[in-house]
């Protein structure tokens, strides 16, 4: 303890250089590529899923694009694309239900999951908790390199005669298993990311449980680290279902088994070339005598499974932005957090909740109408845990002394269309009305509101809270603030209308919405959301600029700028590999804001107590131990 | 970490690092089983006399024969970490190398039964108890399998000079191996011995 004082004072001077202070003598590779640092799988998570985050979107404007003109060249790369996936520059039926797919499948696994967890998870629990990395770095570094192959191996799909996956982002069998090398890619590509998902999960639980700093409770965490504590559970619990699922729906595909194949189904070979001997027989004999696969199975199984694990993933997206948010918020409206331990319950609940309520997906599958009675009941019941937050968000910043950073800005936009998103989750947790609204842009619109809208604006949020801990940099805020702006703003322009098509009964997947004459008159109402999502596409650039510009020629960061609470402000301002450069000794709850007593407004969780307080401390913790 | 600061203290839970993953791990593998033993009872209630006929087909006796294979391998596996808390190297590397054998024996005997099906017209395609049969069987082949890797390199590891001493890592592994053993113990019963009745 007496040498990590002296410590703690000899690198005190060069705050900033916390990078030398603990100089290691390691290779480029091992330093930038093959890092077990958790700062730098962070930022490798960022870097992998905001190309992934570009990746999906050019994919979504491919999309609005048909939707608003359909069979018109796509404008500058419609006659440079390939003929397997444009004619006369303008998106095909096949190539679109590929694009569909892929958007879906990018978004959810390669861009809100990686971000929202990987990267947020990785850089902030360590940090957080006031410890010096995770509890298994090099299982941390593998959970990242599985991410960028297993990124790759879906988009090569695109590359083979049949394409890449079409069967939708859930693969719905018997489509999905009798579709070709492209689906079989997706379903590897899934698999490889639910391994890199449970062995980071794996990881952060571990973290949290074992290698908290001295006098830091579970319930003096701040919500962002409980937030990722409860996600993590959700992966762990969650994940291997869905890797059972795939490895079933790999079997019906390749070896002709038939867990999701229903009696009596007829269909073509599926491809097998890349097996040799019997099964390559099998596949022939079926494909001459057009043979009656085996039977037996349940396509409504899959959907059972694949919901098992994809309903709490929409929560292992969004509880982290919750958790984001809760300190964002607090943070800049300079109060303690509104009902501490309500939240963590709160988190607790979803969670739990999360677990019940999958069969909401499926009221219009055949499923017994008494069991969606029962999810449709349990699904409605989340709306309690989640208005409970919301409360408790506006609690925290009623009557504060808001700032409205980029980063609060994002935090406030957050709560706003998480509450849209929320109520029109109810119209669809609602089983009579579901049957109206099921497959319509109305789902659209709600899965926007709720990841885009609320996962996606929590992690920008997230992003221009911490960068200057990341980078050592402050992000310029008046870029950071206009990106918001038109983010925020053709973010509803695209979305709000999505509702209206969905209620006027605009299909969800259909390439040509206007073969039907009730949906022409809704041309034009694309042709606006179209307009819109372009903008908002082209005004991500905004951010990435920030980042590049801010990264050169950005203010250095102080080490806590924004004058707040938890763990990672009191590391130097660009840590180096073991974060801290003193010991750290918790005495207080992350939420300490406009303490009385102080000068000050905000009151660290690592400041020793001064005076009276201390001895009464002390008194306490010497009773305790005695 | 060089500065010399505390922050690396001891585990709050006393639990070591890597046996604290593990036991979460194993909470995520007992999931991935459940999937498929899920959906086994959903598509055995709507082919149950399918199942029946099936499950008959399958060699009941090298079942038995495997499973007290991997039970011996269990109780070996327990035995080597003992033996290596204890500082006896010579009956660590014993019991080691016994519970690898074990893992190959029972690989040995999967690979008989693999092949009498094959030889009888039973392929994964065959009908759907089949299908569940090899999945199953299979994926837990292959956590046998990822279990004697470590394993190996444990062994070879004893034998060289430096030795091999890392009690808590044997440890980790024998919870996996435990795991493994208990799935068996699952499959057992599920696919070869419960008759569903007509």
């Amino acid at each position: 303890m007496q040498s990590a004082t002296a410590h703690a004072h000899e690198t005190h001077g060069h705050d900033s250089h916390g990078d030398h202070a603990h100089h290691h003598d390691v290779s480029f590779i091992r330093k930038y590529v093959f890092s077990t640092d958790h700062k730098v799988i962070a930022k490798q998570f960022m870097l992998a899923s905001l190309f992934f985050l570009f990746v999906g979107g050019l994919f979504a404007l491919l999309i609005r694009w048909q939707l608003a003109f359909p069979g018109e060249a796509i404008p500058l790369i419609g006659n440079i694309l390939p003929d397997t996936w444009v004619s006369d520059g303008a998106v095909t039926a096949n190539f679109y239900t590929q694009l569909l797919t892929l958007h879906g499948t990018v978004m959810i696994f390669y861009v809100i999951i990686p971000l929202a967890v990987g990267m947020f998870g990785n850089f902030c629990i360590p940090l957080m908790i006031g410890t010096d990395d995770m509890a298994l770095p090099r299982l941390n570094m593998y959970s990242f390199w599985l991410v960028p192959p297993a990124g790759l191996i879906m988009l090569t799909g695109f590359f083979f005669d049949s394409g890449a996956a079409a069967a939708g982002w859930t693969g719905y069998p018997p489509l999905g298993p009798s579709s070709g090398a492209g689906q079989t890619t997706w379903l590897i590509s899934l698999f490889l990311i639910g391994f890199s998902s449970i062995m980071g999960a794996t990881n952060y639980m571990a973290t949290i449980l074992n290698k908290r700093a001295k006098g830091l409770q579970m319930f003096q965490m701040p919500l962002t680290v409980w937030a990722l504590f409860i996600t993590a559970i959700l992966i762990t619990l969650g994940t291997p279902v869905l890797a059972a699922a795939i490895s079933m729906q790999l079997a019906d595909q390749y070896l002709h088994t038939s867990f999701f194949m229903p009696d009596n189904l007829l269909v073509g070979a599926p491809d097998n070339s890349l097996l040799t001997g019997a099964f390559v027989q099998k596949g022939n004999e079926l494909l001459e005598h057009k043979q009656l696969l085996g039977g037996g199975g349940q396509p409504i199984l899959w959907q059972h499974l694949f919901w098992f694990y994809s309903h709490p993933a929409v929560y292992i997206m969004i509880l982290p932005g919750m958790g984001i948010v809760s300190d964002v918020l607090a943070t800049f409206a300079r109060k303690p957090l509104y009902g501490y331990k309500a939240m963590i319950f709160a988190i607790m609940a979803i969670a739990f909740l999360g677990f019940i309520v999958w069969g909401h997906h499926m009221f219009q599958s055949g499923m017994n109408p008494l069991l969606g009675t029962t999810f449709m009941l349990s699904t409605i019941v989340i709306a309690v845990p989640s208005a409970i937050k919301i409360f408790n968000w506006l609690g925290t910043i009623w009557r504060g002394n808001i700032r409205f950073t980029a980063a609060n800005l994002n935090a406030l936009a957050f709560i706003a269309t998480f509450i849209i998103g929320g109520l029109s989750g109810v119209f669809m947790a609602s089983a009579p009305v579901d049957i109206y609204i099921h497959d319509t842009y109305f789902i659209v619109a709600h899965i926007h509101y709720v990841l885009f809208g609320g996962a996606l604006f929590a992690i920008f949020s997230g992003i221009y809270y911490w960068f200057p801990k990341m980078y050592g940099k402050m992000l310029n805020e008046s870029l950071g603030r206009k990106h918001f702006y038109w983010s925020f703003i053709f973010f509803n322009l695209t979305f709000y209308p999505m509702h209206l098509l969905g209620v006027g009964g605009h299909m969800r997947r259909i390439y040509n919405p206007y073969i039907y004459e009730f949906l022409q008159q809704y041309q034009p109402m694309n042709q606006f959301i179209t307009i819109a999502a372009i903008i908002l596409g082209f005004s991500q650039f905004i951010l990435i600029f920030n980042i590049l510009w801010s990264l050169k020629y950005g203010k250095k960061a102080p080490r806590n700028p924004w004058q707040a609470n938890s763990l990672e402000w009191a590391a130097p301002a660009h840590p180096g590999h073991g974060n801290f450069d003193t010991d750290i000794r918790v005495y207080r709850g992350p939420y300490e804001f406009s303490h009385p007593d102080r000068e000050t407004d905000f009151y660290p969780q690592w400041e020793e107590p001064q005076g009276d307080e201390k001895t009464v401390h002390e008194t306490k913790e010497h009773s305790h131990s005695a | 970490m060089s500065s010399g600061l505390s922050l690396a203290h001891e585990p709050v839970t006393k639990v070591a690092h890597g046996k604290l993953a593990m036991w979460i791990f194993l909470a995520s593998e007992i999931m991935f089983f459940t999937g498929f033993f899920g959906a086994f009872i959903v598509l055995r209630n709507s082919n149950l006399e399918l199942f029946s006929h099936s499950a008959a087909e399958l060699t009941k006796g090298l079942a038995l024969l495997n499973t007290f294979i991997l039970i011996g391998s269990s109780l070996t596996m327990a035995l080597s970490i003992l033996n290596l808390e204890k500082g006896n190297m010579g009956k660590f590397k014993l019991f080691l190398g016994l519970t690898i054998l074990c893992g190959f024996g029972f690989l040995i005997v999967k690979t008989i039964e693999y092949s009498t099906k094959f030889s009888h017209h039973i392929f994964p395609w065959t009908n759907v108890f089949f299908s569940f049969y090899f999945l199953m069987t299979g994926f837990h082949a292959i956590h046998v399998i990822a279990g004697m890797i470590p394993m190996t390199f444990m062994f070879i590891k004893a034998f060289t000079k430096k030795g091999y001493n890392h009690p808590v890592k044997v440890e980790t592994l024998g919870l996996y191996w435990h795991f493994v053993d208990l799935v068996w113990i699952f499959l057992f019963p599920v696919l070869y011995l419960i008759f569903p009745a007509h």
